[in-house]
């Protein structure tokens, strides 16, 4: 694994793409080792919080150094990121966890499930994969994001909740709609999706990965704040609790108990 | 100059170490930082056996700070022997090894489990205020403090530390009966318990409700409480407490204390602990100080 570092990133560009979607690209050597699933932590620059905040890494351009965030605003932290123009400065801890095992992909029909703000790592994932992928995404309403992005890379459904776009419903109903089948998943989203996703799997016996979250503070597996449960005794922890930042953030579906 | 202190016969050569539950074993910074060049390192608590901890979410952000509610999840005596002390002995550095129980028995036992091993020192959490069993932690009550304090100490082949609550009327009474029941030193502040409500869901944030509170917010609170308490008792302190530069650990030191430990700015800048070292050595060599004892207690 390659190691961990604080850094200082510039802002190459910053523009909304969403109701509260924003698309980063920051120039930084991380960019250099980042694989698909992994995650940076950025840090605010108000004194007042501390704490940085993990967001999924989206695309790379490794030639250019150029590093792809695309998060939703929730708090004051990301707020405080909304405002970043070209030019300016932050302070980004990575790159940290376990990405998406690509090669678990090799010569098997995949899917990548994206639903909301877990549709940005299905990029650089889609980019990193050279088998044929279905790209199952999931949105709240009209207001797409990534899916001309992803649309290079591999077949797009998309869905939508309130059913403007594409199939009325989420991911797994697209699944449905299309009659689709797949060998391997690869998923990231809200815990009700991945619940779906998993439980889907695993009935129709199909290889899942998916991607959790969690509220952290270190990013590095130290403070032990971000935990999910395992079906198992971990090998790090010897309890059932893995470290998202550092076992995860992708687990095998089986492994974890949502 | 020199920086080593020297605390319960055991020299370290500097005064910085890590706060215990920020720094895991170690292992989880040496990316970061050179542990060589600590003074020490305190390890995340530690148990007879395997603890799961609390349900998430475990952590949370507050002004100038963050609440943690881990609940001491730790892999046991064991697990921390054969991996987490192998590991530390690679390094030129001392290690203290923090201990956690439920009951009396639980840390006696672990407290014999490292009697064999070359550990500098013991650190006993007394408490910490995340488990709910038992009714109240052990460092509440100056009577149970004594009792828990002397019978580690029959036992203990090393120096004890007794990390202090500062959720306590009078935290000089607590310090004061750690050192009538034969501790070594003291290290202060544990966590100030806190709380944080979202009012959008009208909801605890953290799962455990309340959770511990760390980070520069509560760097005042424990520098008086280092203060007073460095006026009650001859045994030496390690001080903590927001700690984030060398700055901080500076009025730590002026303030009575004889060491001192980098906690939750561990996760907001994880060089934290060695730029401390630099700087309190910029600091001597600013000053003209020659030994960096002769800052402690210091202030006038």
């Amino acid at each position: 694994m390659a190691q961990k570092r604080k850094v200082t990133a510039t802002v190459v560009s910053q523009r909304q793409i969403g109701g509260q979607i924003y698309d980063l690209w920051l120039e930084t050597k991380l960019a250099k080792n980042a694989h698909p699933g992994q995650f940076v932590a950025v840090y605010p620059r108000g004194e007042s919080m501390l704490l940085p905040r993990p967001i999924s890494i989206c695309e790379t351009d490794k030639g250019k150094n150029m590093l792809r965030l695309v998060y939703r605003v929730a708090g004051k932290g990301t707020a405080e990121f909304s405002t970043c123009k070209a030019g300016d400065r932050l302070e980004v801890l990575g790159v940290l966890g376990n990405g998406f095992p690509v090669d678990k992909a090799k010569g098997k029909r995949a899917f990548l499930m994206g639903g909301g703000i877990g549709i940005p790592p299905m990029l650089e994932l889609a980019k990193a994969m050279d088998e044929k992928k279905q790209i199952l995404l999931g949105y709240r309403n009209k207001d797409l994001f990534l899916e001309e992005d992803l649309a290079r890379y591999g077949d797009v459904y998309v869905a939508t909740e309130d059913g403007s776009v594409g199939t009325g419903g989420n991911v797994m109903d697209i699944i449905k709609a299309y009659a689709l089948h797949a060998d391997v998943i690869m998923a990231c989203g809200p815990m009700p999706m991945l619940r779906a996703v998993k439980e889907y799997a695993a009935q129709n016996g199909i290889e899942a990965y998916i991607s959790l979250e969690e509220r952290m503070a270190c990013g590095v597996g130290a403070c032990l704040g971000c935990v999910c449960r395992t079906t198992k005794t971990d090998a790090h922890s010897h309890v059932h609790n893995a470290r998202i930042c550092t076992e995860g953030p992708v687990f095998e579906a089986g492994e974890v108990d949502l | 100059m020199n920086t080593a202190v020297n605390i319960a016969g055991v020299t370290f050569q500097n005064p910085v170490m890590t706060a215990s539950g920020t720094f895991g074993s170690g292992m989880e910074y040496s990316d970061f930082v050179d542990l060589n060049r600590l003074g020490a390192v305190v390890t995340k608590g530690v148990a007879n056996v395997p603890w799961e901890g609390n349900p998430t979410p475990r952590v949370a952000e507050v002004y100038g700070g963050m609440l943690n509610a881990i609940g001491l999840q730790n892999p046991g005596i064991d697990v921390f022997i054969e991996r987490d002390l192998a590991f530390l002995k690679k390094y030129d550095t001392k290690v203290i090894v923090n201990v956690c129980g439920k009951t009396v028995e639980d840390y006696l036992e672990v407290v014999e489990r490292l009697s064999d091993t070359d550990v500098s020192m013991l650190e006993i959490n007394v408490s910490c205020p995340n488990v709910k069993e038992g009714a109240i932690a052990f460092g509440q009550k100056a009577e149970s403090l004594y009792d828990i304090t002397s019978q580690i100490k029959k036992k203990a082949k090393q120096p004890v530390i007794m990390k202090l609550s500062p959720n306590v009327t009078d935290i000089t009474e607590m310090a004061r009966a750690a050192e009538a029941a034969g501790a070594d030193a003291l290290s202060m502040i544990n966590t100030i318990t806190g709380m944080k409500i979202d009012i959008h869901r009208r909801k605890f944030v953290l799962a455990n409700r309340t959770g511990g509170m760390s980070g520069p917010a509560v760097k005042p609170v424990a520098v008086r409480m280092v203060y007073q308490t460095a006026q009650a008792v001859k045994i030496p302190i390690i001080g903590m407490g927001g700690i984030g530069n060398a700055e901080d650990a500076i009025e730590f030191l002026l303030a009575g204390a004889s060491a001192v430990a980098v906690g939750a700015m561990n996760f907001v800048n994880p060089y934290t602990t060695v730029e401390v070292v630099e700087g309190i050595e910029a600091y001597m060599r600013q000053y003209g100080i020659e030994n960096v004892t002769d800052l402690i207690g210091g202030v006038m």
